[in-house]
């Protein structure tokens, strides 16, 4: 059996654990490729035209996988902890949005449903998901383990890759943004290397503890509901004093992002920020026009800067 | 002795319950943010988010009108959508534009520690009587639940009216009453006399006249300015109107477990927010005989927009034709009346055809 691992939303996050987890088990899988305009344009057509970039880009991603495996893998995370750790909404429906998006195909998809307050723990879906594959519970046990580890690991390296970058003397700007906007090829890498051109050190928010993160959010924002934001703020905390601008990324409409960024523009005020939109239309020069005045912008500040020290 | 004046944003009929409880429950006083107008929304989104959701540049546009109308205190739920984050928002952009005002957020209480809802009703009234608090809500969430039953009567004859406008008068002199209410004995006396002069106001309906559901998202749903008087708009047409969303239904009288069950043909799991009730009252809708079915949200609204493409998949397996609204502060009347217009043509002729 085949698994088909759609590249779009939590992939960027959680990918090292479930190709470990396939690979530890001897499941045979295959990751769409890096989003495309052609994804893009598949994923457009069968979405439901208000909902955010990032889910067409997902959607495309399974269009391309459907005819390609035996099964498809759609993560579905209702909540990572009580109540007051939500998930935006898409990622509790994006199991039925797909299946009845795609109903005359009739998807056979992985079980995988996460919902921490309901006492569906991200333990119980891999049990799940390894009964589901015919594989018995201790290997399955075994596999989630290894590939906990292994997610780890890769989260320390990715970490410490990163406190080199903001050890070197170059400007740093902090992007904070969603993995899957940030790392997809086709609407957040194009930001990385606009910058990697302007001689700018790209720092994620998205690379950080996220368990530090998420208890400094708390500080920011007391109400602040949703897990992958709290991670994203919280990073701000931690990474504002070793960089010279914040760059808000988001994907056209999403929800959360929505009042999370003025939340964030409106309370904090040490650095130069910028916001964003990213709406999957062609063309960076639009993009390269505010990247550069923004590198201006700190360049200018830092020179003051270091005139008044003087 | 100088009470607080306390105000909530408005929504529907239901300003009057919440009133209830502000000034029977909590002794304070009672600030009724005015009706919604254009420049209501103008206000909100003025100094909101772009693309927020709608509902949130209503609420903070009524809370400026509130508070220039002397409210000094503003409340705020939480919700389980963006909901959840308006009050902490709304609190901020407040304070930036130099408004003082107590803002209580019920976002900071959590449902599974209830006790913690007390902490913020403090915050309203640190010298509140938990007992009055309790009897008067118990009191307003009867009158939510007379209002909903007498305006479930309007949907279903509002549009067979014989005197034109007769419904609406006695809506709006049934919710003046509705205010001065002080006790149970006088709601009831309320509920009766009323229920009565709706059934008496004289109607000519068809045997067999148009029906259509009415489901979506939770405020634009129950917010007749939010959806542009929607409801209005079918009724001009003669047209029943059936909406099951309400305050009572799925507040009070709620049976999500069933509910679950009863979709697991079109969503295996819960959806998120009131996107459980969306589809199953579109499945009730279709099975029920009606002719058609809206779908009316704020622009944005992901738990909605989630469930579009289950409300395709039983529109074709029920043959029932859905049509889908999308408001923003930007929407025009005349965008909404036509496709009202064409929805009502279509959904007409299919009826005729069927009847052959």
């Amino acid at each position: 059996m085949k698994v088909g691992i759609p590249r779009g939303f939590l992939y960027y996050k959680y990918h090292v654990l479930w190709e470990t987890f396939f690979d530890e088990l001897g499941i045979d899988y295959i990751v769409s490729p890096k989003t495309n305009k052609d994804i893009l344009k598949k994923g457009t057509m069968h979405a439901i035209d208000e909902a955010c970039l990032s889910s067409k880009i997902f959607l495309g991603h399974v269009d391309y996988l459907i005819d390609k495996c035996d099964c498809l893998f759609i993560p579905r995370i209702a909540s990572l902890g009580s109540n007051k750790d939500i998930v935006c909404s898409k990622f509790q429906a994006i199991y039925d949005v797909v299946n009845n998006t795609y109903r005359e195909k009739d998807l056979k998809i992985l079980y995988y449903s996460i919902d921490v307050e309901n006492k569906d723990t991200e333990l119980k879906a891999f049990l799940k998901m390894g009964k589901f594959l015919g594989k018995n519970k201790a290997l399955t046990l075994k596999a989630y383990m290894v590939a906990k580890q292994a997610e780890k690991t890769k989260k320390m390296i990715d970490i410490n890759n990163q406190e080199l970058l903001l050890k070197e003397d170059k400007i740093k700007i902090l992007i904070v943004a969603h993995p899957y906007n940030i790392y997809d090829e086709y609407i957040g890498k194009p930001i990385i290397d606009i910058l990697t051109e302007l001689d700018v050190n790209s720092i994620l928010g998205c690379v950080v503890d996220e368990k530090k993160a998420k208890d400094k959010a708390k500080v920011i924002s007391k109400t602040l509901p949703w897990t992958f934001n709290k991670e994203l703020v919280g990073s701000i905390d931690i990474y504002k004093d070793k960089v010279d601008g914040i760059i808000l990324v988001s994907s056209f409409p999403c929800g959360p992002d929505s009042l999370v960024n003025e939340m964030i523009i409106r309370r904090f005020k040490e650095k130069p920020i910028i916001n964003l939109i990213l709406d999957g239309q062609e063309g960076t020069a639009g993009l390269e026009t505010r990247l550069e005045s923004f590198v201006d912008i700190i360049k200018l500040r830092k020179e003051e800067g270091e005139v008044v020290h003087e | 002795m100088n009470k607080v004046r306390v105000s909530f944003p408005r929504f529907g009929s239901y300003n009057i319950p919440i009133e209830y409880i502000i000034r029977k429950g909590l002794d304070c006083d009672y600030v009724m943010a005015p009706p919604i107008t254009k420049k209501t929304i103008e206000l909100g989104a003025k100094y909101s988010p772009d693309f927020v959701c709608t509902p949130f540049k209503y609420h903070l546009g009524s809370y400026i009108e509130a508070i220039d109308d002397g409210a000094t205190t503003l409340v705020q739920v939480g919700g389980a959508c963006r909901l959840g984050y308006y009050g902490e928002m709304h609190e901020q952009i407040l304070k930036d534009l130099g408004y003082k005002v107590n803002f209580v957020n019920m976002a900071n209480a959590n449902f599974n520690k209830p006790l913690t809802f007390y902490d913020e009703f403090k915050k309203i009234n640190p010298n509140m009587n938990v007992k009055k608090v309790a009897k008067a809500t118990l009191l307003a969430i009867k009158m939510v639940e007379i209002i909903d039953k007498i305006e479930d009567y309007i949907r279903e004859n509002v549009g067979f009216e014989v005197v034109e406008g007769s419904f609406d008068k006695l809506h709006q002199d049934f919710l003046e009453d509705l205010r001065e209410v002080e006790d149970k004995k006088e709601l009831n006396i309320i509920y009766k006399l009323y229920m009565r002069k709706f059934k008496n106001l004289k109607i000519n309906k068809p045997k067999n006249p148009l029906k259509v559901g009415i489901i979506g998202e939770y405020y634009t749903i129950m917010d007749e300015y939010s959806n542009h008087y929607m409801e209005k708009e079918l009724a001009k047409r003669g047209i029943v109107i059936e909406r099951w969303m309400n305050i009572s239904n799925t507040l009070f009288h709620n049976y999500e477990k069933e509910i679950k069950q009863s979709i697991k043909k079109y969503a295996k799991f819960d959806m998120g927010a009131t996107a459980m009730y969306t589809i199953k009252k579109a499945i009730d809708y279709a099975k029920d005989g009606c002719d058609g079915i809206i779908h009316v949200k704020s622009f944005g609204c992901t738990p909605e927009i989630d469930t579009m493409p289950v409300l395709q998949r039983i529109s074709e397996d029920y043959k029932i034709p859905i049509i889908y609204f999308s408001f923003d502060t930007q929407t025009s009347d005349v965008g909404i009346n036509t496709r009202v217009e064409a929805f009502y043509d279509m959904i007409m002729m299919r009826k005729g055809e069927m009847m052959k």
